[in-house]
């Protein structure tokens, strides 16, 4: 699966969550979940779940952390899906 | 922790307080219970001259019962000397029949996840006949407690 699709994924995985429709239509890379679609911190948890369920991988809470933005999740999908655990 | 530990933690009091009995709890969900006293004081106004236990009430007795207490029971397991505080984030619920004054009832909660500190339950509440009353999904973030 390359990027762009991944973002695709992403988008239909945030939409129901997300707050800022304009920020949601031009979702890409730089886009973050918290400041610019507006995600607050308990969807952010079902986004990550949805992620998990997607994907068929376990996000661990370090992983959590990190997974605030399109960029930031398309690495840990794609790290978890080659089966590297990057510290 | 015992049901009688988790019923000392909550954070609240009357005339807020929406559990009377903690009948069970365990990791994946708890049973309690609530009577209505008819002088509690809402039923002045809701409704005038037909007091009926207000929807947001009945909400707030399931998400004590159901979350509150459930996510003190599981924050408890690994932070023993810590107090959790319990955010309310989401509410989803059916009402199928009204609960008047005096009345007792039964909460009944189910775990669906507790994962990244968000507490996701399954919660119904049922009268004496055993009637489901209403029913829904209820979800918090537990978290520590804020201030002493």
């Amino acid at each position: 699966m390359d990027k762009k699709e991944l973002i695709t994924e992403l988008k239909t995985i945030v939409t129901p969550y997300a707050q800022d429709p304009e920020a949601l239509d031009n979702i890409g890379e730089d886009t973050d979940f918290i400041k610019d679609l507006k995600i607050n911190s308990a969807n952010l948890v079902d986004v990550v779940l949805d992620v998990e369920e997607k994907f068929g991988i376990e996000i661990d809470n370090d992983s959590m952390a990190k997974m605030l933005s399109v960029k930031a999740a398309i690495e840990i999908i794609e790290d978890k899906l080659a089966g590297v655990d990057r510290k | 922790m015992t049901t009688q530990e988790i019923l000392d933690k909550l954070p609240y009091s009357k005339p807020f307080l929406f559990v009377d009995e903690l009948l069970q709890i365990n990791e994946n969900g708890s049973v309690g219970t609530f009577t209505y006293d008819k002088d509690l004081d809402f039923y002045k106004g809701h409704f005038k001259d037909s007091p009926v236990t207000p929807g947001v009430i009945m909400t707030e007795t399931m998400a004590q019962i159901g979350l509150v207490c459930m996510g003190i029971y599981l924050y408890g397991d690994s932070n023993a000397e810590m107090k959790a505080h319990v955010m309310l984030t989401s509410v989803a619920v059916d009402f199928m029949k009204p609960v008047f004054p005096g009345e007792k009832v039964t909460v009944t909660a189910e775990k669906v996840y507790f994962r990244f500190k968000k507490l996701n339950c399954n919660v119904v509440m049922k009268n004496e006949a055993g009637e489901t009353v209403c029913k829904g999904n209820i979800s918090g973030m537990v978290t520590a407690k804020l201030h002493e």
